[in-house]
């Protein structure tokens, strides 16, 4: 795993080898092991090396023999040995055993329609010096970064943003549309990114940028047609599906294991971490290598079912505690590595986490993120069954207790009476016609949180529709799709790389240089769960009843059959422990609020007051005060100061986390 | 019972709305409709009324009928009162 960055210069003027090497060295830790720059007339490519295959070769930028293709590549292509086979019998000859070259070799025999046969979660560039030609491409689901942008006569791109401030006159502005968007969706619709002019490559696109013509084009998207024509489909096969997916997850799993290095495994204590590294296991001679995380606050603590499945599993487990105070601790350097504001801490613990994989020495863990999209195992799922099944018969009364169901893990939900529970999910009568009935009651919760905007930025989003901005995104079939697809169309659009695998994943992993696989994420998985039908996902109220199947004898049997419990760390609780933070005082301030122009002051006051007194308590209250904390932290670090040394590198009280 | 109404206002703009209802709340707005309260909005207001009116309220009480408006809160509370007297 790695760091790529690059300038194409669209005058004649040579690309700087300065400048290349302060865009490479921002992003150092995604590649601390080896660092490489090359420049071809107006192209400067760079690369920062995380060593995983081939130790010894497999230096970047990589050419062919010519030098007329260069490469610069983050990422792995799990099917490269099969890939490179087949090349060497169409007579490529190979000079490592990289899966770089294997992606070069595979450019040459096929051009841009190379991606297509790549198993893997890549971010690569490729310059055609012969064509005047830059070829980039981001991998089907976005598991690794990739943005850009075009200033000052050049194209630039970067895996972090921060690599792409490293040069100098590139704005540095917030996007008040996109702020919007997250207040309402918890991402910016990608190719939108928090800052004005940076762009995002989305997921499953390339892009080619020729003669300053930059364009980019989707090669792969999710399609929930087949699984939406087998609704209800009685003769489904479940035995058949069940088979056809674990055999599936097996080979993900297998490949997802080579590396020259060893493999270990995050071990939540829930359904999907489990079965991956079972899965993992089935090719280990010696015992897996495991890490977790544990809480000190007891409502997000499951240290109780990782014991089992780490007994159960016999591997050999390390863990670290998460407390309070450690949360805020790390927390401005989360957003550093973010890059954009988040709505919760649930990243800070994961980041804690890759710094023990780190201190073990480990690059390369096993997760289990992708199962609860793939195989509808989110309560928002459960959630929209249910509204819907309320809505047919609104007067039942029985039916809205089932609403008792929903998000066990909520005590002040658990704790309302039939009448309140019943007004929480009303089901509007618009809503049931709207193809984003699912995530309505997220979304316009989470709305709410706009009241903390400036009146300078409410007016500046006042004519602005999200929802609308999201909608010209749809496929085309979208609309057509059964319900239950929908929203996990929703969910692994956007959530997923915009939040799970890039604040939640690739960012706080790798800002311990710590590549993450994700087995449910080999897109051969994907495809197939896109078929299976939703109510053999969801079997009536049962969530992932189809991988509960697959799991049957691999995990302990109380980890296949506990409620799901959604990884959560404590969020504004964490920020006023014992004596006030340093940092939360500043960037809260009302003379800070004022001149950063975002949130309204007094309101952000009263907001602050009341954690204080401990009396915001709601998920409302914590998202703002998190998601306004880690905007004021995106402001500091990156447009105030976007210097080489980051803000919280100066704020740090006393050590690191202790990992005990 | 202004005193209480005003108070009730209080309550519900600073903790809910934080100072940001610009005159746009009436005593007849649903909370739930406007999507001022929830699951613990509920919490924060049963504790806000048992501490401030020295009442207390039963879990069959907690129902949007008393508790989703500032008009319905202000019955609610006489209610509660001439229960009490």
């Amino acid at each position: 795993m790695c760091g790529i960055a690059g300038i194409l210069n669209f005058n004649e003027k040579r690309a700087d080898p300065v400048l290349l090497a302060r865009m490479a060295e921002r992003i150092r830790h995604r590649g601390p092991d080896d660092f490489g720059i090359y420049t071809d007339k107006q192209m400067g490519l760079a690369h920062t090396r995380l060593s995983i295959i081939d130790l010894g070769a497999g230096q970047q930028p990589m050419h062919n023999e010519d030098k007329s293709l260069s490469i610069t590549f983050n990422g792995e292509i799990f099917n490269y040995l099969e890939l490179r086979r087949d090349l060497v019998r169409k007579g490529h000859k190979f000079r490592t055993r990289s899966d770089t070259e294997v992606i070069l070799r595979l450019y040459e025999e096929k051009g841009e329609e190379c991606v297509q046969d790549l198993n893997g979660q890549w971010a690569f560039a490729i310059w055609d010096s012969k064509r005047e030609r830059l070829f980039l491409s981001r991998d089907r689901l976005g598991v690794r970064p990739l943005f850009y942008t075009v200033a000052e006569g050049a194209f630039v791109f970067g895996s972090e943003i921060k690599s792409i401030f490293a040069l100098p006159n590139i704005s540095r502005e917030i996007d008040p549309v996109a702020l919007d968007q997250i207040f309402t969706f918890w991402v910016s619709i990608s190719p939108r990114t928090i800052f004005k002019n940076i762009l995002e490559l989305p997921p499953g696109h390339s892009l080619t940028v020729h003669r300053k013509q930059v364009a980019a084009q989707q090669y792969w998207h999710l399609d929930y047609a087949e699984g939406s024509k087998n609704v209800g489909n009685a003769a489904a096969h479940e035995e058949q599906y069940v088979g056809e997916l674990l055999d599936l997850l097996i080979d993900a799993t297998r490949i997802r294991l080579r590396s020259d290095v060893p493999v270990g495994a995050y071990v939540s204590g829930g359904l999907d971490s489990s079965l991956v590294t079972a899965l993992a296991k089935k090719f280990c001679n010696s015992p897996l290598k495991t890490f977790s995380i544990t809480f000190d606050d007891a409502e997000f603590d499951e240290s109780s079912y990782q014991n089992e499945v780490i007994h159960f599993l016999e591997t050999d487990h390390q863990e670290v505690r998460c407390s309070y105070e450690d949360i805020s601790h790390v927390f401005p350097a989360v957003i550093w590595h973010t890059e954009k504001p988040i709505l919760r801490t649930a990243p800070a613990p994961l980041y804690i986490l890759s710094g023990l994989v780190q201190e073990h020495g480990y690059k390369v863990v096993l997760t289990g993120e992708g199962a609860d999209e793939m195989f509808g195992g989110y309560d928002i799922f459960k959630e929209a069954k249910i509204r819907r099944f309320c809505a047919a018969h609104p007067q039942s009364t029985t039916r809205p207790l089932l609403f008792r169901r929903l998000y066990p893990y909520q005590q002040y939900l658990q704790g309302q009476s039939d009448a309140y529970l019943r007004a929480f999910f009303q089901v509007w009568p618009d809503e049931l016609k709207s193809d984003f009935f699912s995530h309505l009651p997220r979304w316009e919760l989470t709305s709410k949180l706009k009241l903390f905007f400036s009146e300078e930025i409410k007016s500046q989003v006042r004519s602005h529709d999200g929802y609308a901005d999201l909608r010209s995104t749809l496929p085309p079939s979208y609309s057509v799709w059964d319900g239950f697809c929908q929203a996990q169309y929703l969910e692994t659009a956007h959530l997923l790389p915009g939040y799970i695998l890039s604040s939640q994943g690739d960012r706080v992993a790798m800002a311990h240089s710590v590549e993450g696989r994700f087995p449910f994420l080999d897109y051969r998985v994907v495809e197939f769960a896109a078929g299976i039908p939703p109510h053999l996902k969801m079997k009536v109220l049962n969530e992932k009843y189809l991988l509960k199947r697959c799991a049957d004898g691999l995990v302990p049997p109380s980890t296949r059959n506990r409620p799901k419990q959604p990884y959560r760390a404590p969020d504004g609780k964490s920020f006023f422990q014992g004596s006030q933070l340093e940092y939360v005082d500043a960037l809260l301030s009302a003379d800070r609020i004022q001149q950063d122009g975002l949130f309204d002051s007094l309101a952000v006051k009263s907001l602050v007051q009341k954690f204080r007194q401990g009396r915001a308590i709601g998920v409302r209250d914590n998202m703002a005060l998190i998601g306004i904390l880690s905007t004021q932290l995106v402001v500091e670090q990156f447009v105030r100061n976007c210097g080489g040394k980051p803000f919280y590198a100066e704020h740090r009280a006393g050590t690191a986390p202790v990992c005990r | 019972m202004q005193n209480i109404e005003q108070e009730l206002r209080r309550f519900v703009v600073d903790n809910f709305l934080f100072g940001q209802a610009n005159g746009h709340l009436s005593n007849s707005d649903s909370f739930l409709d406007k999507g001022i309260i929830d699951s613990t909005g509920v919490l924060e207001l049963v504790v806000f009324l048992e501490e401030t009116y020295r009442i207390k309220i039963q879990d069959r009480e907690l129902v949007p009928d008393n508790l989703d408006s500032i008009n319905n809160l202000v019955r609610f509370l006489e209610r509660k009162r001439q229960l009490t007297a």
